[in-house]
């Protein structure tokens, strides 16, 4: 009967009302790669803090950039962790591209750039946050607090995208706050944050939303 | 036969609907936006962006971006009352 009609209406309606404040061609896989690197970048940093130990290296904030490359894991473990994330963008903007591209979506349209807006703002807050804990030399705060601000931002940006992304984000946050209870394990706060939390969120969107 | 009166006429089409669902969500929305979010010609939605209008469901603002003109609409306190009674109606109608 004319039901159907109705039912379609309502349909239309919501979709259209999701199309227009969500960016919906976020992709689930690039979640996935995104956790898979994480966990290589966290093997890595096991063993260059493994090789330190053994060595002897011990380095400050001060020494940072004066300790030659060979002898300096923290200038090591911030290069692993910048591939990383290099690596988790570029996979992210190739694999969206393409699923915008299956279900006829623009990349660049006012959903997107307002979803990259409302991430950007709180983590560049906790960029800058970090920075300071690093002035002060409250090394062990460093792990927790990025992992604590990419969280606040994932669920400050999930309102406009797929809502998967808030308990992403809330998961990062929580492992944040229980790792600054448990200084010096950051990188296995790491792994199970940025690599773990990833791999399992990324896969329920991949299934919820991408097949 | 009543519950069919709630409905109303006005957003008695696919892309009058459509221009009012995006409008109540969003603060505005431009031309070029509402085209392809509901994928219709230029004339269609304007001729539906001006039935709406006439009931002061929407409201239009011209202004120019550069020397390019941008028209913008805003859903109406009104509009958005009567969006909201109408899926309501929709929705009684599919539950009863």
């Amino acid at each position: 009967m004319t039901n159907d009609k109705y039912l379609e209406d309502i349909k239309e309606i919501k979709s259209l009302m999701n199309k227009s404040t969500r960016f919906i061609s976020l992709s689930g896989m690039s979640g996935i790669m995104a956790g898979v690197y994480a966990l290589i970048g966290s093997v890595i940093g096991h063993f260059i803090i493994q090789n330190a130990y053994e060595k002897g290296y011990r380095d400050t904030v001060n020494t940072l950039f004066e300790t030659p490359w060979a002898q300096n894991p923290s200038l090591q473990i911030v290069a692993v962790a910048t591939g990383v994330m290099f690596m988790a963008v570029i996979t992210a903007f190739f694999l969206t591209r393409s699923k915008a591209k299956k279900y006829k979506q623009k990349v660049w349209t006012k959903q997107s750039l307002r979803l990259i807006a409302n991430f950007m703002a709180p983590l560049s807050i906790g960029a800058v946050f970090t920075l300071v804990l690093l002035q002060y030399n409250l090394l062990g705060l460093v792990a927790p607090a990025m992992l604590v601000f990419y969280g606040l931002a994932c669920m400050n940006a999930a309102q406009f995208t797929l809502g998967t992304v808030k308990y992403l984000g809330l998961s990062c946050a929580i492992l944040g706050l229980i790792n600054t209870q448990f200084i010096g394990y950051g990188l296995y706060f790491w792994a199970a944050g940025f690599g773990l939390c990833h791999i399992i969120y990324g896969a329920v969107m991949y299934y919820k939303y991408d097949r | 036969m009543s519950l069919i009166n709630k409905l109303n006429k006005a957003f008695d089409h696919r892309i009058r609907l459509g221009i009012m669902s995006v409008l109540v969500v969003n603060d505005h929305a431009d031309f070029k936006e509402l085209k392809e979010l509901l994928d219709v010609t230029d004339g269609n939605l304007a001729s539906h962006a001006k039935a709406l209008e006439k009931e002061n469901y929407i409201r239009v603002e011209k202004s120019f971006i550069g020397r390019k003109p941008n028209t913008k609409y805003i859903a109406t306190d009104v509009g958005k009352l009567e969006f909201k009674k109408h899926i309501e109606a929709l929705e009684k109608l599919i539950g009863g």
